[in-house]
């Protein structure tokens, strides 16, 4: 009997498959199709101190083996996610959940995490700088180490439980951005968030997407979180999470192999709504095929020669 | 497209199927056109590549659909005498409607428009059921010429259902004497309330075409 077990700053998961944020709403919608119990736990709805409609539609552009969205953080506030979303998740949903949190500014980010940090069903924070900030000119948070460690130690001034934060691909010197927030107290690092991409339409002439950009996922970037996973983990002491266009068990191997602690399942679960349950159950196969016994001891080997 | 299999989870006209196509990474949201106990009639444009590919499929070929997506139509309002109102691409889903209402002993008028004679289809279909059929062509090369809404100023009709594109809702909108339903299109995600790709605001909240539509009541809408 192989063990999938991993650890995540002192949090035990059954299994390090993780639905990602904004591909699995509260998990109701997973919920109706099959019992979501069976998950390591999944990371919510990126939450913003108030609530947002997002983005202009249209908000999604097919790409060849992926996809790009611009949704803009569509969430009902902090607020709401409290009163409403996180107790009804109780009826379907037994484990502690990530909660993820988005910000236009620090305080934002901090009153966010504060308010949330008193939800016994959350085991830790994951602190999405992707977005832009409004004070500093609308450059997003993660692009820049000074802002990326501003973010954390703001937040991990007003809350309890750990801290990850979730980086942006779109920079030059990812291990950089990783190593800042780890100085300013981040307890792990979760990446990577999508890519800058567009689509034009030949026909209108025009891009697809209503806000002209939006993130690009799927499986074409795969080999770009396997190498910033690789990079990260690398840099930094504190765990990773892996993320970006894993579908399959031998992906969450790849990821934990790079340095993953836990991987995170995104776009995937819009195409297949079932794929997390079918990659938590191929995981033991696939994991003695590769003589692995126990997960957790693979994390990072690819680092060691 | 005839397909066979499990139709247990396709309640409601007006909900949508959303099928996965070789090579493409997004599924296809499309409209039921009808359904039997073990099967279901798709009826789609060919208008971009993915349309090609279903068009090029064979018989006893495979697809991986997700089925009994949406919330459809709402068929207890329909009043005694409902006007369905079709244009192009959004004619299909009215045809299971149509079915329906008329088994629940309805007296259902259909108004069909397209832009010109030869993209008429189902007319026939809609008249073998008992529907009394009136085409509209923008062009005149068939039927009345001018739009649905101008084959629908004469017409007396307790309640209505729409399946079309934007400007022609706007036209009913303004055209309509009663209340309605509207079934819209948006380009999605996930298709099943996940990853908010498709949302609306609307004068009840915020809506996701796929999980809280594709069918809106004419009240609701921000028009």
């Amino acid at each position: 009997m192989v063990d999938t077990k991993v650890t995540l700053s002192g949090w035990e998961l059954d299994n390090p498959v993780i639905p990602a944020s904004g591909t699995f709403g509260f998990g109701k919608e997973f919920a109706e199709l099959y019992d979501i119990n069976c998950l390591g736990t999944f990371s919510f709805k990126g939450t913003t101190l108030r609530p947002r409609f997002g983005n202009p539609t249209p908000r999604i552009a097919e790409c060849t083996a992926g996809m790009i969205n611009s949704v803009g953080l569509q969430n009902p506030g902090v607020d709401e996610v409290l009163r409403v979303q996180l107790p009804e998740m109780k009826q379907y949903f037994h484990k502690k959940v990530i909660a993820n949190v988005s910000g236009f500014s620090v305080e934002e980010y901090a009153q966010t995490c504060r308010k949330l940090d008193e939800c016994g069903q959350i085991g830790l924070f994951e602190v999405n700088v992707s977005c832009p900030n409004v004070h500093g000119g609308g450059i997003s948070f993660g692009t820049s180490p000074e802002a990326a460690a501003q973010v954390t130690a703001a937040v991990k001034k007003v809350t309890t439980k750990p801290v990850y934060i979730k980086l942006t691909p779109n920079v030059t010197d990812i291990a950089s951005i990783a190593k800042a927030c780890e100085d300013a107290g981040a307890d792990g690092i979760s990446l990577i968030n999508t890519l800058l991409g567009m689509r034009i339409d030949l026909k209108t002439r025009q891009p697809v997407i209503a806000n002209r950009m939006g993130g690009f996922s799927g499986p074409a970037v795969f080999p770009v979180a396997v190498r910033m996973v690789y990079q990260v983990s690398e840099a930094v002491k504190i765990p990773v999470m892996g993320m970006g266009g894993v579908s399959s068990a031998e992906d969450v191997i790849e990821l934990m192999l790079a340095g993953a602690s836990a991987v995170q399942v995104g776009a995937a679960n819009l195409v297949n709504p079932y794929v997390c349950r079918e990659i938590i159950e191929e995981l033991p196969a696939v994991m003695e095929r590769y003589g692995i016994e126990r997960l957790r001891d693979i994390i990072g080997a690819a680092h060691k020669e | 497209m005839e397909l066979q299999g499990d139709t247990s989870a396709v309640t409601t006209p007006g909900q949508f199927v959303n099928l996965r196509l070789e090579g493409r990474f997004l599924r296809r949201p499309i409209s039921v056109c009808d359904r039997t106990d073990t099967g279901l009639t798709l009826i789609y444009k060919t208008v971009g590549d993915g349309t090609r590919q279903m068009s090029r499929m064979l018989p006893g070929q495979e697809l991986d659909l997700l089925t009994g997506l949406g919330n459809g139509y709402d068929l207890s309002e329909s009043g005694e005498e409902p006007l369905l109102i079709g244009g192009g691409a959004g004619v299909p889903p009215l045809y299971w409607l149509c079915r329906e209402l008329i088994r629940q002993g309805k007296t259902v008028q259909v108004i069909l428009g397209f832009n010109t004679a030869e993209e008429v289809f189902l007319e026939e279909e809609f008249r073998s059921l008992g529907a009394k059929v009136r085409v509209m062509t923008a062009d005149g090369s068939y039927g009345g010429q001018g739009f649905v809404t101008d084959g629908m100023k004469d017409l007396s009709y307790s309640y209505f259902y729409a399946c079309g594109p934007m400007p022609m809702f706007r036209a009913v909108n303004q055209t309509a004497r009663t209340g309605g339903q509207l079934s819209f299109e948006e380009r999605m995600g996930c298709g099943f309330g996940a990853c908010m790709g498709c949302s609306c605001k609307t004068l009840t909240g915020s809506k996701r075409i796929c999980k809280d539509g594709p069918v809106l009541r004419r009240e609701e809408i921000l028009w």
